[in-house]
């Protein structure tokens, strides 16, 4: 029985949203695109996580290689030794994909980087054009791989019954232990993090004297900020928060910021190259700190314009901004967090 | 010796506290402040794309917080107010739909009580002992009272077509994260929610509007929920075939791995709660579910599974809602390897890790359900431990 709420959807409210591909190609749009641009679109748009060949960085997605590893201890999950149909490569990187500004993909270059990946699994030739029309004929090695689950067939019938109440096992010893490991997060006091404090304390935060001490000494460096800053235009910062996103995958900035895939970039104009604490810089970058460098706003935005131009062998993997308003806003943004 | 703080007038005793107003909305009191979620740095590689941890070892009772409740989102959690809210059901359907927040709040309404475990609860242990309390090895889980339209009804407004057998959710974020269902599962119990534990989701939450699927992985309770498409076959989308696929030990996968099996843990006494009074009166207290039903028993072992009692289930027991259990023991001051085993209604025992590991390998992220062992030390102290 109906309501009669709601309203019937438009066509071209229902093609906006309704964009799912489905592995018999249902959904697929017109479009093409081959290797080649496919390796350049991924360069511009994908590189900076997934690496120049689709071989990840850092923890962030690989896309290829792994082929016969997933009986191995540490398997390698990718579109060419894992994913069942390339339905889904074409549906997430058309829909979801680039990190941070998702749904910028056109069509065409869904196909083209679909097309880039599969060659850089090994899949097709240097020359293969992927398309609406032969999508469904390229199909990925692992697609007999999968079964829907069979617990209740597998598993179920071993875990159930009556369970044994007494002396159901001989002597046990302690055969791992995660303190061996050492991973946890922690709380200055060295115990867990979010360890229950005991009742002496009024709260977890309340620890004795030395604290302040500590303080005290910390104080003394938080001297005046760099002075550049301060004329910095206030459109010119907000276009550069913008801009930022594409960084920001990488680089943390602001109140806390932490080395992540990049350094985290808090006083990082007129700051020396390669001296943010704790980060493991590329060896081109060190030489560069060692002769110098400081991230003048002219350094950074020739840096920023070409990457691996400016700096061979740098770990920043992105292809640079290309329009110079960009690079303004993008370091007047910058500008804003003192080191 | 007599106490003074009975002795003597405390100030809290002879002068003003807060006036009504000093927090319009509140906020745990100071000395709670280590109740909240807490992420593992190294897991992830950005924090849009990540998740953390529900304070269960510092939480009583079923029902979880919303401020502390664990958060996973794909791609950061958005801002999208009810006045911008549409959700649309498409594919196969006499009719795509479109409905408004308002348009919601006019169907029909449910109250249910449901758990949401991420599939990936304790993935970090499949390979051996490995995090410090349970709050990071069984703390991505929560409990709430949700109150929402059954999909069912949105479903019948639409008019499912004959051929239509899946239903695929998907939200308004970025990821979008679409997970397909079978289209029994979306007309049984699954609710399109809009409050939680009696006040509107929290934006981390899925405001204005959440999928509840009750007994299914978190992954499928798709947040901003923003389309249901009806199909014949399932999408297979990112989050069903790359993820939440479950990888054994002879390089096939399981697939379509939906519903969490029967688990528990005790969350006191723990790695981050330890025993700091003594021998003497203790109690353990822990929470058990099952996406199959209700908890029908839970046992605890002392001595890490040679022996074991019945505990108390406390309070009501709801099919596919968190079930608190306690057991109340006199400590003699021994060690102690303390585990619990979660029995449901279908007659599944809680399995070891090793029956399953068994089964599976050790390339399992997701579905460990397997008996936890903490190890209390003489004094008081707990750790994270495998035994044999």
């Amino acid at each position: 029985e109906k309501t009669g709420l709601g309203r019937p959807a438009l066509p071209e409210e229902v093609a906006a949203w309704d964009v799912a591909v489905l592995p018999d190609g249902t959904g697929l749009p017109e479009g093409s695109g081959d290797v080649f641009t496919g390796d350049e679109v991924f360069a511009e748009k994908c590189a900076s996580c997934h690496g120049d060949f689709a071989e990840g960085i850092d923890n962030w997605p690989v896309l290829a290689g792994g082929q016969n590893s997933l009986t191995n201890r540490r398997p390698v999950k990718t579109v060419g030794s894992y994913w069942p149909y390339l339905s889904t490569v074409w549906d997430y990187i058309h829909r979801s994909m680039p990190f941070g500004a998702a749904q910028t993909v056109t069509a065409d270059e869904a196909y083209a980087i679909t097309a880039f990946i599969l060659y850089s699994n090994g899949l097709v030739e240097d020359d293969f054009v992927l398309s609406k029309e032969n999508f469904t004929e390229v199909r990925l090695p692992n697609e007999g791989g999968f079964r829907p689950d069979d617990r209740a067939e597998a598993e179920y019938p071993l875990f159930t019954g009556e369970p044994c109440m007494a002396d159901c096992a001989g002597d046990l010893k302690i055969t791992k232990r995660a303190v061996d490991l050492n991973v946890t997060p922690e709380d200055p006091d060295g115990k867990p993090a979010g360890t229950l404090p005991p009742l002496t304390l009024a709260a977890a935060g309340d620890v004795a004297a030395p604290a302040e001490e500590a303080a005290a000494e910390v104080a003394p460096a938080e001297e005046a900020v760099a002075t550049e800053t301060a004329a910095a235009d206030p459109a010119l910062v907000e276009a550069g928060e913008k801009v930022f996103k594409k960084c920001k995958a990488c680089h943390k900035v602001g109140d806390g910021a932490k080395n992540a895939t990049g350094p985290m970039l808090n006083g990082i104009v007129g700051k020396a190259a390669g001296a943010v604490d704790g980060f493991k810089y590329s060896k081109p970058m060190q030489a560069a700190a060692e002769g110098g460098l400081v991230w003048s706003h002219e350094a950074l935005a020739e840096f920023l314009a070409n990457p691996k131009g400016y700096m061979k062998g740098t770990k920043m993997s992105f292809a640079g901004l290309k329009k110079a308003e960009e690079i303004d806003a993008v370091i007047a943004y910058l500008g804003t967090f003192g080191g | 010796e007599a106490d003074p703080l009975i002795t003597e007038v405390q100030d809290w005793a002879s002068s003003f506290g807060d006036p009504v107003d000093a927090a319009p909305y509140g906020t745990p009191i100071r000395f709670e402040s280590h109740v909240v979620r807490r992420n593992v740095e190294w897991l992830t590689e950005s924090p849009v794309s990540s998740i953390n941890f529900t304070p269960i070892h510092a939480l009583e009772g079923t029902i979880t917080p919303q401020g502390c409740a664990f958060e996973r989102h794909h791609s950061g959690a958005i801002e999208l107010s009810k006045a911008d809210y549409r959700l649309m059901i498409s594919g196969l359907v006499e009719t795509p739909m479109v409905f408004t927040y308002e348009d919601l709040m006019r169907f029909p309404r449910t109250v249910t009580t449901a758990f949401c475990e991420c599939a990936a609860n304790g993935g970090m242990e499949w390979g051996g002992a490995q995090l410090e309390g349970c709050q990071f090895t069984q703390g991505m889980i929560h409990n709430m009272e949700y109150t929402g339209v059954p999909l069912r009804l949105l479903l019948e407004e639409a008019g499912v077509k004959p051929e239509g057998k899946w239903v695929y959710v998907e939200g308004a974020d970025a990821s979008s994260n679409g997970r397909s269902m079978p289209l029994e599962k979306a007309l049984d119990d699954v609710l399109v929610a809009f409050f939680a534990n009696g006040e509107a989701l929290r934006k981390e939450h899925g405001y204005p509007v959440r999928l509840v699927v009750p007994g299914f992985e978190g992954n499928m309770w798709v947040k901003w929920l923003r389309r249901i498409g009806v199909y014949d076959q399932a999408v297979e989308s990112r989050e069903e075939t790359s993820k939440y696929t479950d990888l054994m030990a002879d390089g096939s996968a399981r697939k379509w791995t939906w519903v969490m099996d029967a688990k528990s843990v005790i969350t006191s006494p723990s790695p981050q709660a330890p025993i700091r009074h003594g021998k003497g009166p203790l109690v353990i207290t822990g929470l058990a579910w099952s996406g199959h039903g209700k908890i029908d028993r839970v046992d605890v072992s002392l001595d890490g599974g040679k022996n074991w009692q019945t505990a108390r289930l406390s309070g009501d027991v709801k099919p596919k809602a968190l079930t608190r259990f306690h057991l109340d023991i006199d400590w003699d001051g021994s060690e102690l390897l303390l585990q619990s085993r979660a029995m449901d209604e279908t007659g599944y025992v809680q399995p070891t890790k090793d029956q399953l590991r068994e089964i599976r390998g050790l390339n399992n992220v997701y579905h460990n359900n397997s008996i936890q062992t903490w190890w209390v030390r003489a004094d008081g102290e707990v750790e994270n431990v495998e035994i044999a």
